[in-house]
């Protein structure tokens, strides 16, 4: 594989770049794979990506039904973070941070990493009450935290409503530094790339439509592209886990959702942090094109149209300028939505199945993205081992049985509502 | 914008309504003794399909009833709304 560096990119310029490599080939699939993981994706890709790096498994195929980062991994709000108060959370997103912390180095891809700080306002004592409490949790579990005055807020984030007319005054927030964004596509490609050049074949424009199962372990998978043999299979299909879990006669606690996400016309700086409004649902960061990229709520009924509808957007964005009030005056440039496998508390799935040899990676409902390295870490643990490892011992599909939920945000099993 | 038919007040904008899932979830029968299970399907699963979904909605600024509708999860085509029966 060519390196990529400063010097190959004088070198190519000589050629007017005509002459990469193509950072990953297009191979036919072949009769018979070590392990099959479904879905080309950020998690699908990072778990080929570990499965050969860390546990060098490298007879590996990625089926995707589109092409690679079609799906989620192009469609987010490229926030990465690890604020969370359960150990279970905490813990497991925070090994993610630290591998983004390395990652452009490690896949010798650019993914601009931007840890910017992402910071959550809080709008009342009570709330403010809440925060110090979960960065309390963070810092106990070696999570950067730190709480912000109003004062402080005004220098970072001017634009900001601290007017006094404001209808929810920001009184203070709750920040995590380390928190921040990276380049969704280039997470993609990057991961690609590099289990591609470990032997890995990625096969796009490959639909999964039946799973041989034979006593209870799994055989082989039916696919557009004919039969494969394989002894264990990963599920890396979020938005569409359900659809596969059917087949392979599994029902989960999910349900699949439109969530929306848009850009304004760029501007320029304007944002230096990632802000989430305490009031409501919205967030928002500004990418290095100057664009305000902005999100919130889900549309908030089952879909699997990846495109939802305008009132929610106008709910989310009336949120936005109740934050920034000059963010009215922008033009919104596109909007999207990917389809979200909603959990019933809210966390995600990494676990075995009752089916020997059909490992689950899904329920990521809106955050997905930021554990997109952990994610496929862990998953590629559970496959070569055939076990759970310790950061995703508390993901498992049983805990729906047992009332071991993680249920952070505490919305019950409404999924839409959080 | 969706475009809801109440079966009460007639058609109105997705504004008016919220949303309140799987139509078809059944608590177990009351006095009758439920296995962890039972409960787990109740609480927890709820049929997910890619193409018509038969849910709940609420009037919520309006009659204030709840019915049932038959729409595609692919299209967000409603085909049917209908008042919910009596054994509902």
């Amino acid at each position: 594989m060519q390196k990529y560096s400063i010097f190959s990119l004088i070198k190519n310029a000589f050629s007017n770049h005509e002459n990469w490599e193509v950072a990953w080939k297009d191979p036919k699939p072949k009769k018979e794979y070590d392990v099959v993981i479904v879905g080309g994706g950020g998690h699908g890709l990072a778990t080929a990506y570990y499965l050969a790096k860390e546990h060098k498994i490298t007879n590996v195929a990625i089926l995707e039904k589109g092409w690679i980062g079609g799906g989620n991994v192009g469609r987010n709000t490229t926030i990465l973070r690890s604020n969370y108060m359960w150990d279970a959370n905490g813990l497991f997103y925070e090994y993610g941070m630290k591998l983004w912390e390395n990652l452009s180095q490690e896949l010798n891809y650019n993914v601009m990493y931007s840890p910017r700080g992402i910071i959550n306002l809080a709008h009342s004592d009570a709330q403010l009450n809440v925060y110090s409490r979960r960065g309390n949790s963070m810092r106990l579990n070696g999570i950067d935290a730190v709480m912000l005055s109003r004062d402080e807020l005004k220098k970072m984030i001017p634009f900001a409503d601290f007017s006094s007319s404001s209808r929810f005054p920001i009184f203070g927030g709750l920040m995590q530094p380390r928190g921040g964004t990276a380049r969704h596509d280039a997470v993609a490609w990057g991961y690609a790339r590099q289990a591609d050049s470990m032997g890995v074949d990625i096969i796009q424009h490959c639909e999964v439509t039946g799973f041989d199962i034979r006593d209870g372990k799994i055989q082989g998978v039916q696919t557009s592209r004919g039969n494969i043999k394989t002894k264990k299979i990963g599920l890396c299909v979020a938005g569409s886990t359900s659809l596969l879990a059917e087949k392979l006669n599994i029902k989960l606690p999910i349900e699949s959702h439109v969530l929306q996400a848009c850009v304004s016309e760029p501007v320029k700086p304007f944002l230096d942090h990632v802000v989430t409004f305490g009031a409501g649902h919205f967030y928002c960061s500004q990418s290095d094109k100057g664009e305000m990229v902005m999100g919130g709520d889900l549309d908030g009924y089952n879909s699997y149209a990846q495109r939802g509808n305008l009132p929610t957007l106008q709910h989310v964005l009336s949120e936005g300028v109740a934050m920034f009030p000059n963010l009215s005056r922008l033009k919104m440039l596109r909007t999207w939505g990917g389809i979200m496998d909603m959990s019933m508390d809210g966390s995600p799935i990494i676990d075995k199945t009752h089916i020997e040899g059909v490992y689950l990676n899904c329920g990521w409902c809106y955050g997905g993205f930021k554990a997109t390295p952990v994610s496929g870490w862990t998953f590629a643990h559970t496959i070569a081992q055939d076990r759970v490892h310790e950061l995703n011992s508390k993901f498992r599909l049983d805990r729906f049985n047992t009332g071991h939920l993680i249920d952070e945000k505490g919305v019950g099993t409404k999924t839409w509502i959080g | 914008m969706l475009e809801i038919k109440c079966p009460y007040c007639g058609k109105r904008s997705q504004n008016e309504f919220s949303y309140g899932g799987d139509a078809n979830v059944k608590r177990p029968a009351l006095g009758k003794e439920v296995s962890d299970k039972e409960w787990d399907n109740f609480v927890y699963l709820r049929k997910n399909p890619r193409g018509n979904h038969s849910e709940l909605w609420h009037h919520v600024a309006g009659c204030r009833k709840w019915f049932k509708v038959s729409r595609d999860t692919l299209t967000h085509e409603i085909y049917n709304t209908e008042k919910l029966n009596e054994e509902f």
